[in-house]
């Protein structure tokens, strides 16, 4: 079965989905991405979905489930790149993609990663505690 | 409603790459009627929604897609048909949030957002037929 390909750049991980995805090449990539951040100790998974014509429930789920999976390993995501008609799509069928962090293109998603692995190193050298809110 | 139907193919949703191949051909529909682009997203969003609940709920189907024409109006019309179990309350199955398959409940609500008009027959038991339309 077809995989979708997962860069890995440092700390970082990046993947570009250029097809038109059925769902359990979702569900593949779901579970794929979550063994490669385990496997390499990632900080920060980049998505780019700027080929996606439309995200419909599904596919916004598994982002999502991406997401909550990866910061559960200590990694943030972001997801860059969505179309303007996808975007207004998505808002109208309902869902708005809460608790993941977008950005406009790869470069300003990259930055983002970078900016909040940094903070939390930083966090790490001074011994503050970590907590939340 | 007395529309003129111009044109129509079916596809078999047997599979989830069927689902795939369903968002395609109403895509290539939605680009020949001339739908712009945010049109055209919110009508393969819908199909896509409602052609993987043929499969998931419905246990497969198939979906009609229809170039129609009503006075001066064209539209896309959706028709989704499934010998499934069937939907017993429609107004709860229609509202955000209400799923019996694991997911977020937006399929059947968003779907019908998202197109001009939306029509669910149902009968326990014997099956779901869901006509969405969408006119320029």
């Amino acid at each position: 079965m077809d995989r979708i390909p997962i860069l890995r750049m440092g700390n970082f991980l990046l993947v570009t989905i250029q097809v038109d995805m059925h769902d359990r090449l979702a569900l593949t990539l779901q579970d794929d991405l979550t063994n490669r951040i385990s496997e390499v100790g990632a900080r920060g998974v980049l998505i780019d979905i700027s080929s996606l014509e439309i995200v419909d429930s599904f596919i916004g789920r598994t982002l999502a489930n991406i997401a909550s999976m990866a910061r559960v390993l200590d990694a943030q995501t972001v997801v860059v790149g969505m179309q303007p008609a996808v975007a207004i799509t998505l808002v109208e069928l309902g869902m708005s993609l809460p608790g993941i962090r977008t950005a406009l293109n790869v470069e300003s998603g990259m930055e983002y990663l970078q900016e909040t692995a940094e903070a939390g190193m930083e966090i790490g050298v001074y011994g503050g505690d970590s907590t939340e809110d | 409603m007395a529309a003129t139907v111009l044109k129509t193919e079916t596809i078999h949703i047997k599979s989830s790459s069927d689902v795939v191949t369903a968002r395609q051909q109403v895509r290539t529909l939605a680009i020949e009627l001339k739908f712009s682009l945010v049109d055209q997203t919110k009508i393969v969003t819908a199909a896509s929604e409602l052609a993987r609940n043929t499969l998931d709920h419905g246990g497969g189907g198939e979906m009609d897609v229809a170039v129609v024409e009503n006075g001066i109006r064209r539209g896309l019309r959706l028709t989704f048909r499934d010998h499934g179990p069937g939907i017993a309350d429609i107004k709860q199955a229609l509202s955000d949030g209400f799923t019996t398959g694991g997911g977020m409940g937006l399929g059947l609500g968003g779907s019908k957002r998202l197109m001009n008009e939306f029509d669910i027959h149902s009968q326990p038991g014997a099956g779901t037929t869901i006509t969405a339309v969408r006119w320029k």
